[in-house]
This record gives structure tokens, sequence and C-alpha cells, in this order.
């Protein structure tokens, strides 16, 4: 018996005699069960006490391959071929026994008729606790040994490990819970499972209905939604386009001012551009009663709608665009324009014939983009959708309004899918294999081609006022905090920052008593948990596809992929539906958000390593390798200390993103884990302006300084300088 | 080194998706001899060198170290040594963290450590660059830590991916002697891929050249080059010019002429197969066994050609002549004679020990 199965055993042991085997009340982390009767408790008892004392009989046979396994190691033990196969097999036997049985029954007894018969009528169970987490990962590490014996992998058991554990992590909380929204379409109470039932639902005329054409009946949501995004994938990619060719390929002397532009929806909130726009072109916003008072009109609140979700979107998402085509302009080699221009051609049929058709891929990207965002966008919907439907909002609504559907969700949350992944897949098949970006890491001198006089006043025109516009929305949000009440009351005060972080010596103690500190301080520690969580398993997954061999290996990066492309309201909606009952009952806790958290930002993390890890020469890891360290030693040894950077960086963009997201989690906060975003939609709501909009202010300057610290715990690192003169 | 770590492949394959890289190979490495695996560019040889690594196990086929089946075991359980192409020196570690990664970093083996590690570096020549960092160093430097580092763990076979070929052509000829002291003083093992023939004959007791996944041809430098037993190896192994003509038998018995047109242009005396007489077959003409003749002093077999290029490269010249029945031919003078200029007309012969016919 070797170190490896040895340690399987304490595990497997620990997890049947001493963790209690269904989920804790509150937090397992707090250890209140651990009192001295907790094993008789029936909520608390190990599995076989569950067993022994409360009749469980059905967890059994979920032990069973264990105990097979060991057995056969113990005595039987005769080649390393015989042993490897009874692993995998028994392995793969308790996995599937263990969720088998944890869907047979549920909180309120058995889940399919055809099972009373079988089960007593009492017979019930709890969602899974940290006995079975600990029982399937014991099986899952002795899964992967097994098949790492059988050579798998070249036999690294820890990439085996990290492969098995990754995908079984993003089968349970990426695509088990979106199978199950997906299926809650085709249920219904009266009914059960039916093809018609979903027909009826996602064929309905509020969906897809294209009245709006022949008369004046509005059009079905998907259109109007479809339509938004579209405007606003169009708008973003050519301002986008503008801000590029104004930083790149002009001597505009602020550019720097533009490159810090392209920061802001980093750390922006996403419905803070709505409000913003609000205290500008809302009801009582500054220019609305100006206009008001001067031409005695009265404009009323055509911000709510179609136009003020089309402004705050181009708002938010143009900075996104100006990233990707930054990065698509500066990849036209200059020797091409230098080409086209020693043949004879001007600077206007330069950009058009060769500028132009190169970046042709990078702008179907970025308007790829533009339109999968807006799609996703639920914040400015919920400020400034006003009677304009769109999809996310539908699907809260049809959530969290007094008429709680599902089905009604499901159906929208298909609809929703359907748009963002056939966005995905063109971007993945269509536009991914086209890039034309000319770097090749060679040194390729020259200068880049003046731009045509139209095109440049063009950027010009777009850039600049639309950069004072942003301007002006920031110091709307600086200042919408200072001021009383918005069109009102303009008299400057600290009410709304002492409102929502006030701390008060209360019988000589500090208490915070302000109505945002409980919130803050949960998003902020739930972010943090979560932080490292994320890196580490983006990491392990980046280093696996990048320098593993493996079958499988596209859909496995494609799978990881994918929760990119599943907007953050049917992530959200699917977490409530899939996770709120036995076998995995989270609702109401932290880790709930944490896992949100991790698989919602895995894939940015995936997508800075593979980037980094592209860079390292793959003979560091062989050499490492040959010198006799295994898998584990060499990321800790020579591939972590090399792309430091990268992960300081992903940790913080995790970090960030968990702050400012809103539509996944709105569904999945509870009283006592608040976070900040959904407390301060749920301010907006109660028109508390002025408080929402100080709190906001307060997390955008905790993620810029967020990204000052990774600023400057990534420039004080030299390793990358010298590993490229290595190079 | 341990008294027995020759390298035996018996029928290995390597198949890549459909791509079969390395195609059913079986070979021998004695012991303490140094052997290079010589090749254009996708021979097979990078995959046979990381096959013995363990980088690569093979699809079909076993290979031994020492004598131990070690087919189904990676590079961290083999006890080999490699330098990679790159170095692959990890740059965030100092010459000495470099040089120690691959022995024991337990604290209580720290002085032993530290011993072996001056003792390697001293081997290869390094002094005073302990706490270097890799960009630090010039790329001779970075070889010798790259060697170092490879060395002292002591390995049963030390691998050479095409370690000069980032060196500058004076500094390569240094080192490739260097790599081959240090071979002999160790008494080690080694395999050595190239694509570059001299550094090959150079450096080997033995090569293998490799085509298209196979072994072609397996020899010591001089057998490979006096006796090619393909034209890919004529060809590769110093150029050749390839000319077709017939055997026939001559007075002598250990000699037989080889005409073209019916004029005989040489006698050639290392006839291994009697078959080939009478035949039609393919000499193989190295440069420089194309040798000029004094106008005056036409000898037999001599032919007459035309200049119809010449380039000077200082220590010898460099001709595309035509002979008289129709053929180019590349020939290489290296005598202190005027080059010849082009159009001229010159009497040439050829010097058979220069010659394989295959």
């Amino acid at each position: 018996m070797n170190r490896f199965t040895r340690k399987l055993l304490i595990l497997g042991i620990i997890s049947l005699l001493i963790l209690p085997w269904f989920r804790i009340d509150g937090s397992f982390w707090s250890f209140h069960w651990l009192s001295f009767d907790f094993f008789q408790d029936e909520e608390t008892a190990p599995l076989l006490l569950q067993f022994l004392s409360f009749e469980r009989w059905w967890l059994l046979p979920v032990i069973l391959p264990l105990c097979f396994a060991v057995a056969q190691l113990l005595f039987w033990h005769k080649n390393a071929k015989t042993t490897a196969t009874v692993q995998i097999v028994s392995s793969l036997l308790g996995l599937a026994i263990i969720i088998v049985q944890s869907f047979l029954l549920g909180d309120f007894g058995v889940n399919y008729t055809f099972l009373e018969s079988v089960f007593s009528e009492d017979s019930f169970q709890y969602g899974l606790g940290m006995g079975a987490v600990a029982l399937l990962y014991a099986y899952l590490l002795s899964f992967s040994y097994g098949i790492a014996l059988k050579g798998f992998m070249k036999g690294d058991v820890f990439a085996v490990t990290c492969l098995t554990i990754i995908i079984f992590l993003v089968l349970v909380f990426v695509f088990f819970p979106v199978f199950n929204i997906l299926i809650r379409a085709f249920w219904d109470t009266d009914v059960g499972y039916s093809l018609s039932v979903f027909f009826n639902r996602f064929g309905s005329p509020n969906i897809w209905s294209v009245n709006c054409f022949s008369d004046t009946a509005v059009c079905g949501v998907a259109w109007s939604t479809a339509f938004l995004a579209l405007m606003t994938a169009l708008s973003t990619t050519l301002l986008g386009l503008a801000f590029a060719l104004v930083v790149t390929r002009t001597n505009f002397r602020f550019k720097g001012t533009l490159r810090v532009f392209s920061v802001l929806p980093i750390i922006t909130p996403p419905f803070v551009v709505g409000m913003a726009l609000l205290l500008l072109l809302g009801n009582s916003g500054v220019v609305t009663q100006a206009i008001n008072n001067t031409f005695d009109v009265d404009l009323g609140g055509w911000i709510y709608g179609f136009w003020g979700l089309w402004l705050a979107q181009t708002l938010s998402y143009t900075p996104i665009a100006f990233l990707v085509l930054i990065g698509v302009v500066e990849g036209v080699s200059p020797s091409m324009e230098e080409a086209s221009q020693t043949l004879g051609a001007n600077s206007w049929k330069t950009f058009t014939t060769v500028t132009l058709p190169l970046m042709r891929p990078g702008l179907a990207n970025a308007f790829l983009l533009g339109f999968v965002e807006s799609m996703a966008d639920l914040g400015n919907a919920l400020v400034l959708g006003g009677d304009y439907q769109v999809l996310s909002a539908q699907i809260f609504y049809s959530v969290a309004g007094a008429s709680a559907d599902e089905g009604k969700a499901a159906s929208l949350a298909i609809t929703l899918l359907i748009f963002t992944l056939s966005a995905f897949f063109i971007q993945k098949v269509w536009v991914g294999n086209k890039s034309y970006t000319t770097v090749t890491g060679k040194g390729d001198g020259g200068v880049y081609a003046k731009l045509p006089r139209a095109v440049s006043s063009l950027s010009y025109m777009g850039a600049i006022p639309w950069s004072v516009f942003t301007g002006i929305i920031y110091l709307m949000v600086l200042l919408g905090g200072f001021v009383t009440l918005w069109g009102v009351d303009n008299s400057l005060t600290l009410m709304h920052y002492i409102d929502a972080f006030r701390i008060e010596f209360i019988n000589d103690r500090l208490v915070t008593t302000g109505v945002a500190w409980d919130s803050f301080l949960i998003t902020i520690g739930l972010a943090l948990i979560a932080m490292p969580l994320t890196s580490c398993i983006g990491l392990l997954t980046g280093y696996l596809l990048s320098r593993v061999d493996f079958p499988g290996k596209t859909y496995f990066e494609f799978s990881t992929m994918l929760s990119f492309a599943i907007p953050g309201i049917v992530i959200g909606v699917s977490y409530v539906v899939a996770f709120n009952q036995a076998p995995i009952d989270l609702t109401f806790t932290g880790l709930i958000l944490i896992l949100c958290f991790v698989f919602r930002n895995m894939s940015v993390s995936v997508r800075a390593s593979m980037a980094s890890l592209s860079q390292l020469d793959p003979g560091l890891d062989e050499a490492s390798v040959t010198l006799g360290s295994r898998g584990f030693k060499t990321i800790r040894k020579i591939i972590l200390p090399l792309i430091k950077p990268a992960i300081t960086a992903s940790m913080i963009y995790s970090f960030i993103r968990s702050i400012t997201s809103i539509s996944a989690v709105i569904f999945l906060v509870s009283a006592d884990y608040n976070l900040a975003s959904a407390h301060i939609i749920g301010l907006v709501e109660q028109n508390q302006f002025g408080i929402s909009i100080a709190y906001s202010t307060v997390l955008i300057v905790v993620m810029a300084a967020a990204l000052l610290v990774m600023k400057f715990l990534i420039g004080d690192r030299k390793i990358f300088l010298r590993s490229k003169k290595l190079q | 080194m341990s008294t027995n770590s020759g390298v035996v492949f018996k029928n290995v394959s390597k198949l890549f998706d459909d791509f079969s890289a390395v195609d059913n190979i079986s070979f021998e490495v004695k012991s303490g001899q140094l052997i290079t695996l010589l090749g254009p560019s996708g021979c097979g040889k990078t995959t046979t060198l990381r096959m013995i690594a363990g980088l690569e196990l093979p699809t079909s086929g076993q290979i031994f170290i020492g004598g131990e089946d070690v087919s189904n075991v990676y590079a961290a359980g083999r006890s080999v040594g490699m330098v990679f192409q790159s170095y692959a020196l990890f740059p965030h570690m100092t010459v000495m963290q470099n040089i120690c990664f691959g022995l024991s970093d337990k604290s209580k083996d720290k002085a032993e450590t530290l011993d072996k590690a001056h003792v390697v570096m001293r081997t290869v020549g390094l002094k005073n660059l302990e706490h270097r960092y890799p960009s630090e160093l010039s790329g001779g430097q970075q070889q010798r830590v790259a060697i170092a580092r490879s060395i002292v763990t002591n390995p049963k076979v030390l691998l050479f991916d095409e370690p000069l070929s980032n060196l500058d052509a004076k500094l390569r000829r240094q080192v490739r002697g260097d790599i081959r002291d240090l071979q002999q003083e160790l008494g080690v093992t080694a395999i050595y891929v190239t694509h570059d023939q001299e550094e090959a004959l150079a450096i080997s007791d033995e090569i293998i050249v490799m085509k298209d996944g196979n072994i072609d041809q397996k020899g010591s430098p001089k057998a490979l080059y006096q006796y090619p037993e393909s034209p890919f190896v004529a060809n590769f192994i110093g150029e050749a010019n390839k000319v077709t003509g017939q055997l026939a038998p001559s007075e002598k018995d250990s000699e037989a002429l080889f005409s073209v047109n019916g004029k005989t242009i040489f006698s050639y005396a290392k006839l291994k197969q009697a078959d080939l007489l009478n035949k039609s077959c393919d000499a193989f003409i190295r440069p420089n066994a194309i040798v000029i003749l004094d106008e005056a002093s036409a000898e037999d077999n001599s032919f007459t050609a035309k200049v119809l290029s010449a380039v000077y490269m200082g220590s010898y010249v460099e001709y595309m002549i035509e002979a008289e029945w129709g053929a180019q031919l590349f020939m290489i003078d290296y005598s202190f004679n005027e080059p010849c200029e082009v159009g001229s007309s010159i009497q040439v012969k050829i010097d058979h020990r220069g010659v394989s016919i295959l």
C-alpha cells in the first residue's frame, strides 16, 4: 500500500465515520455541529450512523466500492494493472451510486412515484454535506490514480487529478444547473414534462411576435432585445474603433486620458451608468430641468426605455470594444501599409483596401462582444428599462415578481441562451479562425500610415465628445453622493455617506451602524474568498489546456469557456432552481455566492493563464521533468513563479468582477449574505438615489485601489523581463 | 557512472494521431558511447530523443536504458539528463539554483547538494557565476549551465537536443569539442541530435542517419562518409554528384571501370557486389573528388568540362562544370591555383576514393 492509497483510505474513513453526511444548517466551518453527541443527531450524523441509527439503508451501497477497493489493495494485491482496473471500476461505481441515490430521495420523500413501494413512507434525506463531498473527492482521486496508472496523460497523477476534478466541478456547477433550468421549460405542475408545454411557452407571442411591423402592437421581447443588442453592438464598435484609431494613429495630445477611459467600465458596477444618466437626463435630471425651465416644455421620461438603455449600454460597453480594437489596430503591421503606399496607393485607398479589411475579424469580434454584453445586461435594464422589454429583465421579473413562474423564466432563458450561444459559436468558429493580426513577435519596423483626413476627423468627432460625455457622467456619479435630493434640494451634504458607512461608539465599542456595512463587508469577504479559488482553478485549467495532451481537449476547452457565454441572469436563475433542494441545497448560504463567482469568472482566469503560459518556453517544464520533478513540483517551482504577474492580474480581475456582478447574484443573495450590488439595486428601487450613488462611489474607489495595488505588485517584478531577454 | 548505461530500441514506433513520426526503429547505443541522431527536420530524430528522455512514450516497441525496460516510465522516473535547444534555464533562478534543481532539496542534504554543484561547475568551467541569473550570462555560459544542470544528477544517459544551434559559428566549433571532451571524461552514454552533418562527423562515435521516421544507415563517421548505403546518406553527409553510368570489369580483378556513354571516367576499387557489373548504376562523386588537371598532362580516364560558374570562397573555389557528356557537376578545388575563368574549358579527372557506387 503506497502513500497515496493510505491517504485515500484515511479520507474515506473520515468521511464515513466523522464528517456529517448531510448538509448542516449554517456554516460547516463554524463547527457548531461539533457537540458531544453530534453523531446521534439525525442532521449531523456521519454516514455510518445514518445507516445504523436512522435506517437510511439506501446509503449503504455508497461505501461498498470503497470497501472493495481497500480490501483488494490490502489482501489481493497482485500487479499494478489489475489494481488500476479495480480502482477505476470501484470508484466509478462509487461515484455513480452516490449520485443516483442522492437523486432518488429528496427533502420530502421519494422523487419518483415508482419508488414509493421500495422506500418507507417517512424516508427522506437532506442535501449532501461535507461527508458526501469528502467521499466524492476520495472516489475522484482514486479514479484519477487508476487511470494515471494505466498511462493516461503520461501517467501524471497530478494532472489527471486536476482534470477529473475540474471536469466534475464544471459538470456540477455549470452544466447541471443550466440543464436543470432548461428542462424546467418543459415542465408544468398539471401536465408534467411535455414538449407541448415547452412549445406553448417558447412560441408565445410575448417572445416572438412580429406585429410591430404590421400594426401598432408591440413586438416580442426576443426581437426588442435583439434590436437593442444590435444597436448597442453597432454603436460600441464604431465608437471603439474611433477611440482606437485616435489613440494609435494620430498625434492626439490626450491619449493617456483616453486610455484611462478603457479602465472605467472594469471598475464600474453595471447599473451605475444608468443611475448617472438619470441624474443628468431623468425627470429631475440637471439637463432635463434646465431645458424644461428655459423652453417651458416638459420633456418627460423619454430616458426610460429604448433610448436610455441604448445610451447607457453604449456608455458602458464602448470601452470594451475599445480594448478589443486597440489590439487589432496595433496588430495591423505597418509594413503592410508601407507596401501599399510604395505600390502607389494614397492614404484613403490604403485605409479602405488594406487597413480596414485586415481589421475586419477584430471588428466582428468587438461587434459580437457588444451584442452579448447588451443581451446579458440586467443592471441598466432594471434602472432604465421602463416599458421597453428586454429578456434579462423579463427573466428577472418572472422569478422575482408576484407570480413567480419558473417555467416562463426557463423559456425566456432558453431564448436568451440561443442568442448568446449563437454569437459565441459564430465568434469561435467563424471569426476565431480568421484572425489577420500580423504580430509575429519579430521586430517589424515601420511607421503607421497616416489616416485619411475624413477618417481621422470622423474619429475625433466620435471620440472627443463621447469622452467628454463620459467624463460628465462620472462627475455626476461623484457629485450625486453629495447632493441632498437631486433636482429638488441641491444642497451639498455628507449625509448619504454617513448613512451608508456610519460607525458609532456604543457602550465604548465601535459599532458599524451604516446601512451599507453588512453587504459591503460580506461582498468584500466573499470576493476575497472566491479570488484565490478562481485563480487556482483557472490556472490549473490553463495549464492543462496549454501543456498537457489528452483526448477530448477541445471539448474541455470549449466547456470551460462556455460559462462566459451564458448570461449572468441565466446562471443566477439556474443556481436558484438547481441548488435549493436535495441533493445540493445551498440556498441562503455564502457558499452559493462564492461558487457563482468562481464559475462565472473562471473563464477569464483560464484565458489569462493560457495567454501567459503560451509565452513560456515548454522546454522549461520539460527540463524540470527530466530533472526528476513531477507535475506538482513543476507547477509550484517553475510555472507559478514565472506567471505570477498573470496570476496577480487575474486575481484582481476576479475580485473586481465579483463585486460588480449583479445579474448572476441577484437571486442568490439572502438576508445573511447580501451583496453590495444587490443592495444598491434595492436602494434604487426605493428611489434612494443619494445613498445608492454614494455606496457605488465607494465601491468604485475600492476597486480602483485594487487595480492600483495590482499595478504596483506587477510593476515590481522583473522576472518577465528576464525571461524575455533569455529567449 | 554506472557500468551499464547503454540504450536499446526494439521495434519502436511513435504515432501522433495518424502521423507516424518514428516507424519501427531498432538500434543499440553502447555504454559510454556518444551517438548522433542526424537527419533533416521532420525525420523523427527529436521524437526519438524525447522518447529516450521519457517526454514521449512509444506507441509500440520497447526501450531499454541500462538493461532496464523503461518503455512505460515517464521522464521524471528515468535517470536521464537533457540539454535543450533553448537551454530551458529557469529564468527566475540563479545559476546555483538552476544546477541544484534536480538534487535533493531536503535541508539535511544541503551541504552535499552544494558540493555536487560546485564539482560540476568546475567540470564545465563555470567560475564565480553562482549568483547570476541566466539573463546575465552569455550564450556560451548559459550552455555550460544547462550542461552542468543535466549532469549533476549523475544520469545514466545524457541527451543533447541541437545544443549548438543558438551559438555563433566560432563558438560552435569550440563548444562541440568541449562537449566531446566532457563526455569522454565522464564516460557517460550520450545521445546527440543535430541536423548539421559537420557537427555530427566531428563529435560522434557513431551516427544514426534518419529519414522519414526510419533509420537510413548507422555507422561510424568514416564509414558513413566513405561507404554510404543510400543516395540519401551520400547526399546528406558531404555532398555528392549523382552520375548514372555502367560498370564494366577491368583487367585487374579488384577493380571495375565506370563509364558514361561508353567513355570510362574512373576505375573503381571498392566494389563489394559483383552483381552490379554490366548494369546501369549510380555513382555518387564527392565534389572534392573531381580534380583539375594541368592542360598538358591529360591522363587516362580524364575528360574535358566547361566551367559554368566559379565562386571564390577564400580557402577553396566552388565550380559548377558541365562534363563533356552533358551532366552538370559540382566540384570544390582546394588548391592554390588561380580560379578558372567562367566559360573556359578544363581537363578534369575523378579520384575514385571519393566515389561510392550504389
